[in-house]
């Protein structure tokens, strides 16, 4: 009470506010909930039910209905299981590369496993499992392979291209900024576009790259050099003396930046590193307009079908939720990284 | 030891060093003064090169320096620095911060290490502190974790560059007993500082600097007693003064 007295009701302005968001939330909320959870229609056979009841409930027996092409996209019905695994596997390594005190080397031959059995899961052909080719692949599973491959790949791209930005070596740092100032200078649509329609053009012929790997590669160099803009400033908020330090020992270049500047400067760079990985994570969904099934694109598809015309809404909401759980994870995760590792260094500025 | 015989250092248009003939020899312990700009910290930093010198020659155990990066590295796991702003590893505990430069640059397996490295952290007097990161101690204990570290190389010389400065006065003592337990075993010693205590009770030579130049350089008992010049007499008096 005497908080509620003291935060929301200490004045009359307070007071006029805290009631007008309180008729408001009631106004918009209540009904929101109605519809969308006690007049809502959770499972139907076909679509009178839904279409009887649209405007007051919620349809998610549309979700119900399509989810295995909205998480799997047009990926053999019957082979399914497959793409479920290979989410599995990623959850179970995104986890297990989460906690701290799985940082082991290990951690890294898991990886490599895991990339190995994604591989031969999605594409057959192997281990009496039938073939199916990438043009298949599609929904969530495309949209977190993309996002893990392209962040994976252009991490350490990301960091070469700060580290040969602040080089000595004027050629280099040209390349680099020039690199950095290009990618950055274009849209991501425009990188795609590129890469699946004109990058054919140059090949010799007879030679092609899939269109998954071109939209791949795009991504990676797109994201690598922003990646790369958020790494330089973590390098250059690590302090003159420490490089100075690392030198006086006789730390030759590589060693100095690989064990006194990089785990300061990336520690000092979380934030925004979580900020680019979020934003690269959902600018996945833009391959949607070179043609390929990501999340987005098979939930925008499935409410196409003329049966399901109509309840867009409920498909929208339901693919927010799917990237918000991802994108909030990253978050909250980053915070906890952040808190656990200034950790034991009580005093003083960045440590 | 240490050889500088007519080098000359500009930053710009800004000559910081000039001409500077000093040699140091294996064992000596030299004490470097002069008012604040007067090229004392630009010279020691020379010498492992953490500044390049544009002309004359530095050769520090029979290496010369140039721009040859292995002979250059060679010379810096030689030769200690410890610095005015401690520049310890914050990431990294104590122990491992001693550790770090052994283990990638000698190769001295991780538990031989780990054991010289105890062995200094008693020497500097803070082994319970081992498993500490450096932002928990205080300045005075974080100095002497940075001299730990650069005994940790087993360096033939060790370069102070102003180590008390950055210290509350009653941590000074503390880094100074560790200093003047050095000297007694015999390390070759160069050290940059306003201790003037410190300089009569340790060194052998002081090296007294001013604008760039070494103005005048002896005994402490000759250099205390009976300054040669004015510019070491104004000085002294400005910092003895009160």
């Amino acid at each position: 009470m005497r908080w509620l007295r003291a935060n929301l009701f200490s004045n009359w302005p307070n007071t006029i506010a805290t009631l007008v968001i309180v008729w408001l939330a009631w106004k918009l909320l209540v009904p929101f909930f109605d519809w969308a959870l006690v007049e809502a229609i959770w499972v139907a056979s076909d679509t009178q039910t839904c279409r009887a009841a649209k405007g007051t409930g919620a349809c998610w027996a549309l979700i119900h209905e399509k989810h295995r092409f909205m998480l799997f996209g047009t990926y053999p019905f019957e082979l399914q299981w497959r793409p479920l695994l290979v989410i599995l596997i990623l959850l179970a390594l995104y986890v297990t590369s989460a906690l701290r005190s799985c940082w082991r080397p290990w951690l890294a031959v898991a990886w490599m496993v895991g990339l190995a059995a994604i591989g031969i899961l999605m594409w057959g052909g192997v281990l009496g499992l039938r073939y199916v080719e990438n043009e298949r692949w599609g929904g969530l599973a495309l949209t977190l392979l993309l996002a893990t491959f392209g962040i994976a790949l252009a991490f350490p791209l990301a960091i070469l291209l700060a580290l040969g930005r602040r080089s000595e070596l004027p050629v280099l740092r040209a390349l680099c900024v020039l690199y950095i100032e290009l990618i950055r200078g274009v849209p991501l649509i425009s990188l795609l576009f590129m890469a699946s329609v004109m990058l054919p053009l140059f090949l010799p012929e007879g030679m092609s790259i899939d269109k998954l790997l071109r939209a791949q590669i795009a991504m990676t160099l797109f994201a690598a050099a922003y990646l790369a803009e958020v790494v330089r400033g973590g390098l250059q908020a690590v302090p003159r003396g420490q490089l100075e330090a690392a030198q006086a020992l006789g730390l030759p270049y590589w060693r100095t930046t690989w064990l006194v500047v990089l785990p300061q400067a990336l520690r000092i760079s979380i934030p925004p590193l979580v900020n680019t990985f979020i934003g690269f994570f959902k600018d996945t969904s833009l391959v949607l307009i070179i043609g390929l099934f990501d999340l987005l694109t098979t939930v925008k598809v499935s409410i196409g079908e003329p049966q399901w015309v109509g309840f867009g809404v409920e498909a929208y909401i339901f693919v927010s939720v799917v990237y918000f759980v991802f994108c909030y994870a990253m978050s909250r995760y980053s915070q906890n990284l952040e808190l656990e590792l200034a950790r034991g260094a009580a005093r003083g500025g960045v440590r | 030891m240490i050889e500088l015989t007519g080098v000359n250092k500009w930053f710009g248009e800004f000559q910081a060093l000039k001409n500077i003939d000093l040699s140091v020899a294996r064992g000596e312990k030299i004490v470097v003064c002069g008012p604040s700009g007067s090229g004392k910290s630009t010279m020691i930093r020379l010498i492992n090169r953490l500044e390049a010198h544009q002309s004359g020659r530095i050769v520090v155990d029979g290496i010369e320096l140039t721009d040859d990066l292995q002979a250059i590295e060679k010379i810096r796991a030689e030769v200690g620095m410890v610095f005015q702003s401690f520049n310890l590893f914050p990431h990294l505990t104590v122990l491992e911060n001693l550790t770090l430069a052994p283990v990638w640059v000698h190769h001295t397996p991780r538990q031989e290490a780990r054991e010289l490295a105890m062995q200094l952290l008693v020497r500097v007097r803070i082994p319970e502190q081992a498993a500490k990161y450096p932002g928990q101690l205080s300045g005075g204990q974080q100095q002497r974790v940075a001299i730990a570290r650069a005994l940790a190389m087993r360096p033939k010389v060790m370069l102070f560059d102003e180590p008390t400065s950055a210290l509350d006065p009653e941590m000074i003592k503390e880094v100074l007993e560790v200093m003047i337990e050095l000297a007694q075993e015999g390390m070759t010693m160069l050290v940059v500082t306003h201790e003037m205590g410190f300089a009569r009770t340790v060194a052998d030579r002081i090296v007294f600097m001013d604008q760039g130049e070494i103005v005048e350089s002896g005994t402490p008992r000759d250099f205390f007693a009976a300054p040669k010049t004015d510019r070491a007499r104004l000085f002294l008096s400005q910092i003895l003064g009160h």
